[in-house]
């Protein structure tokens, strides 16, 4: 028998390649720049700072910004440091992310496994709710809040973000629940188990993908979240995200360039922290929440 | 054939239990309190917002109704004005940015790079930021005394500037560049998702037919990635809209309104200057622009959808 | 009074008829198939006898009691689907006694069935296994398993088959009849694969359009099927259908077919005579299985039914077991099945035996059978 060709492979040659390679670097190098240039800004002294320039490093290490951005720098009245809205953003995240995920799932379980008369229509028409803009919600909810005697408290806030984080949890589960056959469903009732026992000991036992990246979605989203914080919360109960604001745009006085970095970098913690843990689940939501319906 | 049917007999004939009404009515039941959330908390608050923007309300929201005398406000208001042109400005430099660096980052990636997963992880990891952060960061990066352009100086180009971000008519294109370093990893990595959907054979066909990578590139693979673009368009066009927090980071609106865009203006009039009326009828125009874009679009690609 | 009573039962989607007056009656310890091409309605009915869907008007009776308003967990009923649908995350013994557990059967009374089941099904060794190690027939079995162990008055099965491969497809369809004939179970089984329908149903009723079009044993629905739809139905290679003339000669009744420049007269079958007399003048399809035509063997002349014609080849196809070979009557391509060391040859004449004992007639406007 002959001997196969070997066929060339295609592709750029060696030159591009090589060139290939260098954009990649340097488009990294654009995307890690700026975390790098917070993180050295934040160990060095505010001389440090003004005599050199964005990359040179520190000469001494200090953390002596982290200390201030953690617990005495000033977010608008209070000069606390960030630690207590840090608190204050684990308080109402986890519980939203908590509830909206549950909600979602059922939702999500509803909508694909026992489907009625109109749940389709009603799922487009919740579909929308995650592309209103949120300002043209904000006066209403405010009144809304007061009323309900919740305004400018954790419940409030975890009431806003569930309500506002339902349309994409459900889409999220809904979307994967569909790829589920219709037939396990089927055969469960014939079984005699009902509405509950299928979902839990069928459903929920094949949702941990789905459920992992809905958590990272919703974290991510509520603990990033700026607009409904500013909103609807004021001075000690305010989210990080809203404390790292005034922090950094109050002109009191000196502007301490390291600790505007320092507060930044902690607010980002969580986050990342998620996101380096768990980052394909995170890619596989944002793309799952790109697709439609 | 049949066979004749049994005589009518007297069958047994068992009724619906209570539980059987239960079963059939709990999907609905669960489903319910997030239809009512719906309902209230969206589209009742809308029309609420609505009726706001029709009314003199000022501090305190009144509900006689006043015709469309905040609208008229707020078309003469050239704060409001600067604010829907740095809108435009900002929607279509961020948007075309991200799409072209998005599609380039993720052609390059899809060449059977060595550390793609790394490099993946790198350019994706701002979108785990809040804008607020970014804001931050790009904030300090641009200040013009000690930011970048102190650091070009510094390397012996006395005579740079780069201060943009306090410059007036500049500051919207910075609120661009952050924007464009958060969000262009995800565009990538749409578009890096739909050229790895790209059918195997189709490719391996022009091969055969003689076309070279790029021919294969810009008649092939880029026109079937359609669909993504749409996605990708959709979305960036709702963060555009939507951009308030970056801003607020970024430059506070500034200087001055400079840099004010639509949500960033209803904010302000709204809560800070107690303008509820003529921040609800901006909230309005802000929905019926998402509206007016997203609407058309979804319904073109659904009708192409349908008729391919 | 049957195992299984569906009379006058019909099904809406809005404004559309899916099942039109569906009236089956099927005995205890029957085999009834429901076959028919798709969208006939026959998976519809199956899920409505089984609780799945609502019954729009009708009643639907199993084991004497009217099921309409039961759920499917109360009508003693086990089903098998095409996807077999087994529980992803439990072993092949949970899949099996999940019913079990949820009807609060005792944990030896449990252990005991899933014993039996597994025995009868010869799948002790899988019992530990999850769906995922499991090979598609394997699977299949598993969930034959789980319908075993609730021992119900009904088994329904939806395309059981359909997913496997040809061959062991023919396996399985005989591990189902064996199994049919030790449970003496009441077995109501739905296919698109008349094969499958004519070697494992004792009763077939052939559905289209919503409608059951015959019920009848298997040889009944291919010797007389009931109309045209059926005829071509049932059979493979499918019935012939030659349009022709209806003459008379010699006092009896026939059609006239014409085969390159020659015509002739088939006559009518004697029970048919009569029917088909209303018709002389006019145009009727005449109905004529490949096997049916074949070469000429040894009862030629002995027995009158048996009349030889030559006819000339068009295509030669041989299977193996015997050889199709097309030939053209009255213009229309006609399917006869010979045996290979007949020899056809295309382009060449050659004689054909025709059995005249098995001709059908149909109305070309109702498609109803004459006679």
């Amino acid at each position: 028998m002959a001997e196969p060709y070997r066929t060339q492979t295609v592709g750029p040659h060696l030159i591009g390649r090589v060139i290939l390679y260098a954009l990649l670097i340097l488009l990294a190098l654009y995307y890690v720049a700026p975390l790098l240039v917070m993180v050295t800004t934040s160990l060095k002294t505010l001389d440090e700072i003004r005599a050199g320039n964005l990359l040179t490093l520190p000469g001494v290490v200090t953390f002596e910004a982290w200390g201030k951005a953690w617990a005495s720098a000033c977010t608008g009245v209070d000069c606390g440091g960030l630690k207590g809205n840090f608190m204050n953003s684990m308080r109402f995240v986890v519980p939203a992310v908590v509830i909206s995920t549950l909600t979602g799932a059922f939702n999500g379980y509803v909508l694909t496994m026992w489907r009625f008369k109109g749940s389709d229509v009603m799922f487009t028409l919740l579909l929308v709710g995650c592309f209103i803009p949120f300002q043209v919600v904000l006066l209403p909810m405010a009144q809304t809040l007061g009323w309900l005697g919740i305004a400018n408290s954790t419940p409030g806030l975890i009431f806003v973000h569930v309500v506002y984080g339902l349309a994409f949890t459900t889409l999220f589960f809904r979307n994967f629940y569909v790829s589920i056959p219709a037939d396990l469903t089927k055969a469960a009732r014939i079984d005699g188990a009902g509405f509950f026992t299928i979902f839990w000991r069928i459903i929920l036992p094949l949702s941990p993908p789905i459920i992992v990246v809905c958590v990272i979605w919703q974290f991510t989203q509520i603990w990033n979240d700026f607009l409904f914080g500013v909103v609807f919360s004021s001075g000690e109960r305010q989210p990080i995200t809203v404390a790292l604001n005034n922090l950094v745009n109050t002109s009191t006085g000196v502007k301490e360039y390291n600790v505007d970095m320092a507060a930044a970098i902690i607010a980002a913690l969580p986050t990342l922290f998620v996101y380096i843990v768990a980052g394909k689940y995170f890619l596989r939501g944002l793309t799952a929440g790109a697709v439609k319906g | 054939m049949n066979l004749p049917l049994a005589s009518a007999q007297a069958l047994e004939r068992p009724r619906r239990s209570f539980a059987d009404y239960l079963e059939i009515a709990l999907p609905k039941i669960v489903l319910g309190p997030t239809l009512l959330c719906g309902l209230i908390f969206v589209y009742g608050f809308i029309l609420w917002t609505g009726w706001l923007s029709f009314t003199e309300s000022r501090l305190l929201p009144r509900y006689e109704f006043a015709g469309l005398v905040q609208y008229v406000t707020l078309f003469q208001n050239e704060r409001w004005w600067t604010a829907l042109t740095n809108l435009g400005i900002f929607g279509g430099l961020f948007i075309g940015v991200c799409l072209a660096l998005g599609l380039l980052m993720a052609i390059l990636l899809d060449q059977r790079i060595r550390a793609e997963g790394f490099l993946r992880a790198i350019y994706l990891y701002p979108m785990a930021l809040s804008f607020i952060v970014t804001g931050t960061a790009w904030k300090w990066i641009l200040n013009p005394g000690l930011g970048v352009q102190n650091l070009v100086r510094q390397w012996g180009f006395p005579d740079f500037t780069f201060d943009w971000i306090v410059t007036p008519g500049m500051s919207i294109y910075t609120v661009v560049i952050a924007g464009a370093w958060q969000s262009t990893g995800f565009v990538m990595a749409l578009f890096l998702a739909g050229l790895r959907g790209v059918d195997d054979s189709i490719i391996k066909a022009a091969q055969v037919d003689g076309a070279g990578t790029v021919r294969i590139y810009t008649s092939i693979i880029i026109p079937s990635l359609r669909p993504v673009f749409f996605s990708a368009l959709i979305i960036l066009a709702h963060i555009a809209i939507k951009s308030f927090d970056l801003v607020m980071a970024l430059t506070g609106g500034g200087p001055g309104f400079s840099s004010d865009l639509p949500a960033t203006f209803m904010y302000t009039f709204a809560f800070n200057r107690n303008q509820i009326g003529l921040g609800a009828a901006s909230a309005m125009m802000m929905l019926m622009t998402v509206v007016a874009i997203i609407v058309p679009m979804v319904y073109s690609e659904t009708r192409r959808h349908r008729r391919g | 009074m049957g195992a299984l009573s569906i009379r006058n039962v019909f099904k809406r989607f809005g404004a559309t008829e899916v099942l039109k007056g569906i009236d089956i009656e099927a005995q205890d310890g029957e085999f009834l198939i429901l076959v028919g091409p798709s969208g006939c309605g026959k998976s519809t009915l199956l899920n409505m006898i089984a609780g799945l869907d609502t019954i729009s008007s009708g009643d639907i009776a199993i084991g004497g009691r009217v099921v309409n308003d039961l759920s499917p967990k109360d009508r003693d009923i086990a089903m098998v689907f095409q996807s077999y649908a087994l529980y992803p995350n439990m072993s092949v013994r949970n899949n099996i006694s999940f019913g079990l557990k949820i009807r609060k059967v005792p944990r030896d009374k449990q252990d005991e069935i899933v014993a039996r089941v597994a025995k009868t099904l010869q799948m002790e060794h899988l019992l530990e296994r999850m769906p995922s190690q499991l090979s598609g027939g394997q699977r299949q079995r598993v969930a034959m398993g789980r319908a075993l162990a609730r021992d119900p008055a009904l088994f329904l099965f939806d395309e059981p088959l359909s997913n496997l491969d040809a061959k062991l497809r023919v396996e399985m369809r005989t591990e189902i009849k064996l199994l049919h004939e030790r449970l003496k179970a009441t077995i109501v089984y739905v296919t698109h694969d008349q094969i499958e329908a004519m070697t494992l149903g004792d009763r077939i009723a052939v559905m289209k359009d919503g409608v059951v079009r015959q019920l009848a044993t298997p040889q009944e629905v291919y010797d007389n099927p009931a109309d045209l739809f059926v005829a071509g139905f049932i059979g493979s290679p499918s019935m012939n259908f030659i349009r022709c003339p209806v003459a008379q000669s010699e006092g009896r009744v026939g059609v006239q077919l014409r085969e390159g420049g020659e015509t002739f007269l088939f006559p009518a079958p004697a029970p048919v005579q009569k029917g088909l007399g209303a018709w002389v003048g006019k145009e009727v399809v005449l109905g004529i299985r490949p096997e049916q035509i074949t070469d000429k063997t040894a009862f030629t002349g002995v027995n009158p039914d048996l009349v030889t014609r030559s006819a000339k080849v068009e295509v030669v196809q041989p299977t193996g077991p015997d050889t199709l070979i097309l030939i053209h009557l009255n213009d229309t391509p006609v399917t006869c099945r010979i045996h290979p060391e007949a020899n056809a040859r295309p382009g060449q004449s050659m004689t054909l035996m025709f059995d005249l004992s098995k001709l059908v007639f149909f109305d070309p406007q109702t498609e109803a059978r004459i006679g």
